[in-house]
């Protein structure tokens, strides 16, 4: 554990379910000190231990999954079966000790084996809970399953992402589950605040959909206010030209753009073209745009000569925004990144070193870390049900 | 739930999420901006509503004055200032956090305060390229892409929302005041789910794999995600797990239903069909019946049949569909507001349900813009 002080050093969280959705709530609060204990059983482990890539060794295994472990840094794993008296009462008086509980069942299986927010706050009635689901818990859909992969083109993110004649693209994972997990988690921290102020207890009910919508809310302004449909467009940009990503001399990807008529005469002078800026073809933004085409064709040539690095640097001290597209393997190795210790490394018993991510707020007082490893499945049941809750 | 704080919003576009959170959460948000701005731009109506509005010249020494005097009373201050810019200087976390040590002080920039690219430029383009999501998007033989409503800064507010509230947690604990440093590069990390792990772990890296899904079968094996139906695309992929194999059998079952020949697909035990050890060629032999279902059906008739029949996958929705849903209409997700020129505004309610209710706007239209 850190020896730093820990903001959420009082706070004690309770997790029922799996997957990315609701784990991703309670390793952030881990993350800054928070008590968070997993919960889980050996007939139904956590779905990221067995069922997504990748393993240790690319073996599965209960303990293997890397995927499980990114999202439960931070926490202890305890196993409970709630089908037997036993396991329910022990699931009882983990709530009672909690002052948060996060669950991301499907709506009403909290309450349909005896532990939803109407039951439990009759023991702890100053409990937060906070509910995440797909479509929240009512409404003609509450009770539709669904992954956040998927979810993420029910809420216009998969439609509004490829060229403008191809098909849409997807996010990779479930992207749309980490704005509902950082959403939902800034409405539980805030139920908690007015708990210590008032002693109320609250039921929070997240729509991961609905979170997401706030992602692109202003394309459903848009769109409420005279019809306009937000249409995938490449990388193409209404205001700014050049605006894309051009493939460099290493195979790298660069990502530039230009804003104004000074940012373009700087890009044509950093790549050795300063003639560029006074073609009419290019001179302006309007002038730009008509002809993008072949300004993109231009830029793909030259810099198809350049080295990604080198040239990102060169267009920054000139004033452009550009960066090097960044493949998964480079933000291991990202000098901004790594400065702001975004990656941290901790042991695992049985997947060994591993890197986990650290939110992306730095606080200068309370700086939070990955206090360990993610747990194995059941490996603290003695730690918090013999210390814990003695 | 937060009635009692007061925050100060002096941000540009990459903060403009974090206020609209900390509003719906039911703090005051006195959002303040430069004369002359864009404020019948739809991204900014839709990220400042439910805040107050002061328009002050920021670089005229009275009004740096009288924000430094609002600083006193503040509970969080958000900002965008630009690193190691002079005209920046008094939004210094140094200055205010000596103005006032109980402040929780916001930085949101591109990159973060710190660190050797700290000074970078960066539109949502370049951010969303140097976070790692436009090397997971896009054909695989084409450029990687960005989304085309941009979401940067929107990663960036999210983060610096919750970081706000962790820090506030602490200071309602005996602690006090503290400077949140966010990068909205580091925000965008945390969208790319566990991509990261298969290079940590494996050596991996996972790529853009088009309208394919990866990172789901330990032989590599893709599956496809997007089906071409009457209206649009329908994503559908072949899962495991309960929901998986529920949905795979209500498929089956969906199809023989509509009399369409099922293949491969009729011999599949589902009950022990295990996606992540399947090869491309068993992928490629299952999903060959599919595209004639597809072409059956329309979006609606996808996202109905799937939902009465507890199946996984959605619709590719456009923002039209989206407005059209009933499921947001029965949960009261919109808010209409009336202009003061009495024009209408339809915008995203609350982000959240408390106790069974959806928090109203705090400011009516004609109070907050």
């Amino acid at each position: 554990m850190s020896a730093a002080p820990q903001a959420l050093a009082d706070l004690k969280v309770v997790e029922f379910g799996g997957y990315a959705a609701g784990p991703h709530i309670g390793k952030m609060l881990g993350n800054f000190g928070a008590t968070v204990v997993h919960v889980e059983s050996h007939t139904h482990p956590d779905g990221f231990r067995l069922e997504y890539p990748p393993f240790k060794d690319g073996i599965p295994g209960v303990n293997r999954g890397g995927c499980f472990a990114f999202f439960n840094d931070s926490k202890y794993g305890v196993t409970v079966n709630v089908k037997e008296p036993d396991g329910l009462a022990q699931a009882r008086q983990l709530i009672d000790w909690a002052d948060i509980v996060i669950e991301n069942m499907r709506p009403g299986v909290m309450a349909r084996i005896g532990l939803g927010y109407d039951e439990v706050r009759q023991t702890n009635p100053e409990l937060v809970m906070l509910s995440t689901c797909n479509m929240g818990q009512s409404g003609p859909r509450a009770h539709t399953p669904g992954f956040g992969s998927q979810l993420s083109s029910l809420a216009g993110f998969c439609g509004a992402t490829g060229e403008a004649d191809g098909p849409p693209m997807l996010l990779y994972g479930p992207y749309i589950d980490f704005i509902a997990s950082l959403m939902g988690c800034s409405a539980a921290l805030a139920a908690f605040d007015q708990r210590r102020r008032t002693g109320e207890g609250t039921w929070i009910d997240i729509s991961q959909y609905e979170c997401g919508l706030h992602f692109i809310a202003s394309a459903l302004l848009a769109y409420h206010r005279d019809g306009t449909i937000a249409e995938r467009d490449g990388n193409r940009d209404p205001e700014a030209a050049p605006h894309g990503a051009y493939q460099c001399r290493d195979g790298c990807w660069i990502a530039l753009s230009c804003w104004s008529d000074d940012e373009f005469s700087a890009l044509a002078e950093t790549l050795g073209s300063p003639h560029l800026a006074g073609d009419p073809r290019f001179a302006t933004i309007e002038s730009r745009r008509s002809n993008t085409q072949a300004l993109e064709e231009i830029l793909a040539d030259t810099l198809r000569e350049r080295d990604v690095t080198v040239i990102a640097g060169e267009l920054q001290r000139a004033e452009v925004a550009a960066y090097p597209v960044n493949t998964i393997g480079d933000l291991f190795t990202d000098p901004q990144l790594d400065a702001r210790k975004t990656w941290r490394r901790r042991k695992h018993v049985e997947i060994g070193e591993q890197s986990y991510l650290m939110p992306a707020f730095d606080l200068s007082a309370t700086p939070g870390d990955i206090c360990h490893a993610a747990p194995l499945l059941g490996g603290d049941n003695d730690k918090v049900f013999g210390e814990f809750l003695k | 739930m937060l009635g009692c704080y007061k925050v100060l919003d002096l941000s540009g576009r990459l903060g403009w999420l974090a206020g609209r959170i900390l509003a719906d959460l039911g703090a005051e948000v006195i959002k303040i901006e430069m004369p002359g701005a864009a404020l019948d731009d739809a991204e900014w109506r839709a990220l400042n509503f439910n805040k107050s509005l002061v328009q002050l010249d920021t670089a005229n020494r009275i009004n740096k004055s009288l924000i430094e005097r609002m600083f006193a009373t503040a509970d969080v201050l958000i900002e965008t200032a630009s690193p190691g810019d002079p005209a920046d200087d008094w939004l210094d976390p140094k200055c205010t956090l000596a103005l006032n040590p109980r402040l929780i002080h916001v930085s949101i920039t591109p990159f973060g305060r710190q660190g050797p690219r700290a000074g970078w430029r960066g539109s949502d383009l370049e951010i969303m390229a140097a976070g790692g999501a436009m090397s997971l998007a896009g054909d695989p033989d084409g450029a990687p892409l960005r989304v085309s409503i941009p979401q940067a800064s929107s990663w960036a507010g999210a983060h610096a929302a919750t970081g706000a509230l962790v820090a506030l947690s602490h200071r309602s604990a005996g602690g006090q005041g503290q400077h949140v440093d966010v990068s909205a590069q580091a925000s965008v990390v945390a969208g790319l789910a566990h991509a990261p792990t298969f290079f940590d772990i494996l050596g991996e890296t996972p790529s853009r794999a088009g309208s394919k899904i990866t990172g789901r079968s330990v032989h590599g094996a893709v599956y496809r995600a997007f089906w071409p139906c009457k209206d649009g695309y329908i994503n559908f992929v072949i899962y495991g797990g309960p929901a998986g194999r529920r949905t795979n059998k209500a498929l089956v079952s969906w199809m023989g239903e509509k009399g369409l020949e099922l293949g491969p697909l009729g011999e599949i035990d589902w009950d022990t069909f295990d996606p992540k050890l399947a090869t491309q060629d068993d992928v490629d032999r299952i999903e060959a019946p599919l595209r004639a279902f597809f072409n059956t059906v329309s979006k609606s008739e996808f996202l109905d049949g799937a939902c009465s029949r507890e199946m996984l996958g959605y619709p590719v929705s456009t923002v039209a569909d989206i407005a059209a849903d009933p499921q947001l209409q029965a949960r009261g997700f919109w808010r209409d507001l009336t202009n003061p020129d009495g024009s209408k505004e339809r915008h995203c309610g609350s982000f959240y349900i408390a106790d069974g209710s959806r928090p109203q706007f705090q400011k009516p239209a004609d109070e907050a813009a």
